[in-house]
């Protein structure tokens, strides 16, 4: 089973959607058409890409000098900054959705950009590689080294991820600091979404990445 | 005594470069009586002229145009041979035929600077109401100023909305300017290596200049054109010192290292042993040949003033509150000049005004001057910018 297959997305042809990444099209999926979306740590832009061809007012932040200049030469409005320094400009309230996919974990401090996404963004999508992936585990399990994936191949000395975790650490996270989940899905290493009714240590184990719609908790 | 050999005298005669002040190579704008230029000292200009150049046609829309604003010692005469100079175009290398600012594709427009000497009125020109040379009786002239007259040209011709304003340096000054004074007639707006605000080292580096044009003896307390000459060696000066600023460290030791001039060994001399001294020598008195002195003492003394966030109670987001104008801003990592956290606080006062906007910053050694240069990632930028803003406007590519 394809990822467009389980992803359905309207506007998308099942060919054009073949071209973008699971999680993209899992993230886009959540994102209502028409709104006004910042996506922290663009990259190339393509998760932005795909937001335009939905109709969304899309805006980029990029560390990487060469993925901003990418993104601008595909005429996306993208500019260079660092998630953990350059939120904070930033008013509150300046979009509907702020995204940050598969970089909370190479944030110097992802609780406090996390809160930054809820001040900026009414609602926030977050998606990041689950440590607790049964691979993860296996690998420190049996292999005793650090684990590295397809998705994460870099060595521990030289990888730019520095806050793993699992999607039961963030869990907590979001409890610890009122963040409410309107959504949460964890997609296997297919891309394929880890069924809803099974159990969170389920989803812990054989999701190799979690995606989160997040809103403001209320008062605690 | 020690050998001395000073900056060469200009090449082209002082005549040829006045001609130009007044009867400019290029099409002219007279405003009357009927039309002053309201200026921020609190004088009507008036009559005055606006010397500008236009490429390319403005379709039926009229909705391709592009108003290019130059640098402090730039002119209209951005893509065609210089009518003094007979070099080519200061920014062909973006302007032309298959570059980013095709003129196949837009209607571009570039006009020299009110205060300027290339055309447009100002210090060097004649005063109609004494029939003599302004000199310093000309009224200091501020960015706003600038922008204010160009826009009096844009209706000259017709347009109401530009689809885009472009420039670097101080003709990004005008450009954000543009967009704080003018916002619904700018669509996008394309500003390089410039900032909101002129910084204190900046505004000392222009004193330093004007300092040295004024302790020039043929200066004549600005009224030099009564003599009949011209300080070209205070004006050589400020413009060597100037020269320093545009580029970097390791753009100087690239090109020239401590490499000696046409010799082997020192002389033991003030004589231009070092290749780098005969280089500045060299930018000083070609300057001149092109050049009014009192004009760069107006221009540099514009750019001083320059303060968006000053006019706007020091909140520079409030000058770009509700702005729909696309933005790019480039920024290139050698320039010490208008660095690029300039351009960054400049991105994060749009950020909070929610206006579009994308900002790269661009790797190379070649300082400020980096913008007139042959930078290719530059130009691929420049390219996406406006053709990603010309699909949102509904232009077609072709004139139509």
């Amino acid at each position: 089973m394809s990822a467009q297959e389980v992803l359905p997305l309207g506007g998308l042809d099942s060919e054009r959607s073949g071209h973008f990444r699971a999680d993209h099209l899992l993230v886009a999926e959540m994102v209502k058409p028409g709104s006004k979306v910042l996506d922290v740590g663009c990259g190339d832009g393509d998760l932005l890409q795909l937001l335009e061809t939905r109709g969304i007012d899309g805006r980029g932040i990029e560390l990487s000098r060469e993925g901003v200049n990418r993104c601008v030469a595909k005429g996306l409005a993208v500019v260079q900054g660092d998630a953990d320094t350059d939120l904070v400009n930033y008013p509150d309230d300046a979009f509907d959705y702020v995204i940050l996919s598969q970089t909370l974990q190479a944030t110097r401090q992802p609780r406090v950009v996390l809160e930054n996404l809820l001040r900026i963004g009414r609602r926030a999508i977050v998606s990041f590689p689950n440590f607790g992936f049964w691979k993860m585990r296996l690998q420190l399990l049996i292999g005793g080294h650090m684990p590295r994936t397809e998705n994460l191949p870099a060595t521990w000395y030289d990888t730019a991820n520095i806050h793993f975790c699992t999607i039961k650490d963030f869990v907590e996270l979001c409890d610890e600091i009122n963040v409410k989940m309107e959504r949460s899905v964890a997609l296997d290493l297919y891309g394929r979404p880890v069924p809803l009714n099974l159990p969170w240590w389920v989803w812990n184990m054989f999701g190799e990445q979690g995606v989160f719609l997040l809103t403001r908790g209320g008062g605690k | 005594m020690v050998g001395v050999t000073s900056i060469p005298s200009p090449a082209i005669s002082a005549d040829e470069r006045s001609h130009e002040v007044d009867h400019p190579s290029s099409l002219v704008a007279h405003f009357g009586a009927d039309q002053p230029l309201p200026l921020d000292c609190g004088v009507d200009l008036s009559p005055f002229q606006i010397a500008y150049q236009t490429y390319g046609e403005l379709n039926a829309d009229r909705s391709n145009a592009i108003l290019i604003c130059h640098a402090l010692t730039g002119d209209q005469h951005v893509a065609n041979v210089h009518p003094v100079t007979g070099k080519p175009g200061w920014w062909e290398t973006l302007v032309g035929a298959g570059r980013p600012l095709d003129p196949s594709q837009y209607f571009i427009i570039c006009a020299n600077v009110i205060g300027g000497c290339m055309g447009s009125t100002g210090p060097a020109s004649i005063n109609p109401a004494t029939g003599k040379v302004w000199g310093l009786d000309f009224p200091v002239i501020t960015i706003p100023d600038m922008v204010r007259a160009q826009a009096m040209l844009i209706d000259r011709l017709g347009i109401d909305t530009l689809f885009g304003v472009v420039g670097g340096s101080m003709g990004g000054m005008q450009v954000l300017q543009w967009t704080a004074a003018y916002p619904e007639r700018v669509y996008s707006a394309l500003a390089i290596a410039c900032s909101t605000r002129h910084s204190a080292q900046n505004i000392a580096f222009h004193e330093l200049g004007r300092q040295a044009v004024m302790a020039d003896p043929d200066w004549h307390n600005g009224g030099y054109a009564d003599h009949g000459i011209h300080p070209h060696r205070g004006l050589a000066v400020a413009r060597m010192a100037a020269h320093i600023t545009y580029l970097s460290d390791a753009a100087l030791h690239r090109k020239f290292g401590r490499r000696m001039q046409d010799r082997e060994l020192p002389t033991f001399s003030f004589d231009a042993d070092f290749q780098v001294e005969s280089y500045l020598r060299y930018q000083g008195s070609s300057f001149v040949e092109r050049f009014d002195a009192n004009s760069y003492l107006y221009l540099t003394r514009a750019m001083d003033y320059f303060d968006i966030a000053g006019d706007h109670g020091g909140v520079l987001a409030k000058a770009f509150t509700g702005i729909k104008t696309r933005f790019c801003v480039v920024s290139f990592t050698s320039d010490w000049l208008f660095p690029t956290s300039e351009s960054r606080a400049l991105v994060h006062a749009l950020n909070a005004s929610s206006a579009r906007v994308s900002f790269a910053e661009i790797e190379t050694d070649r300082g400020h001057d980096a913008f007139l240069l042959d930078v290719p990632e530059f130009f691929d930028i420049a390219r996406a910018f406006l053709e990603s803003a010309g699909k949102a406007r509904g232009l077609n590519g072709k004139n139509s």
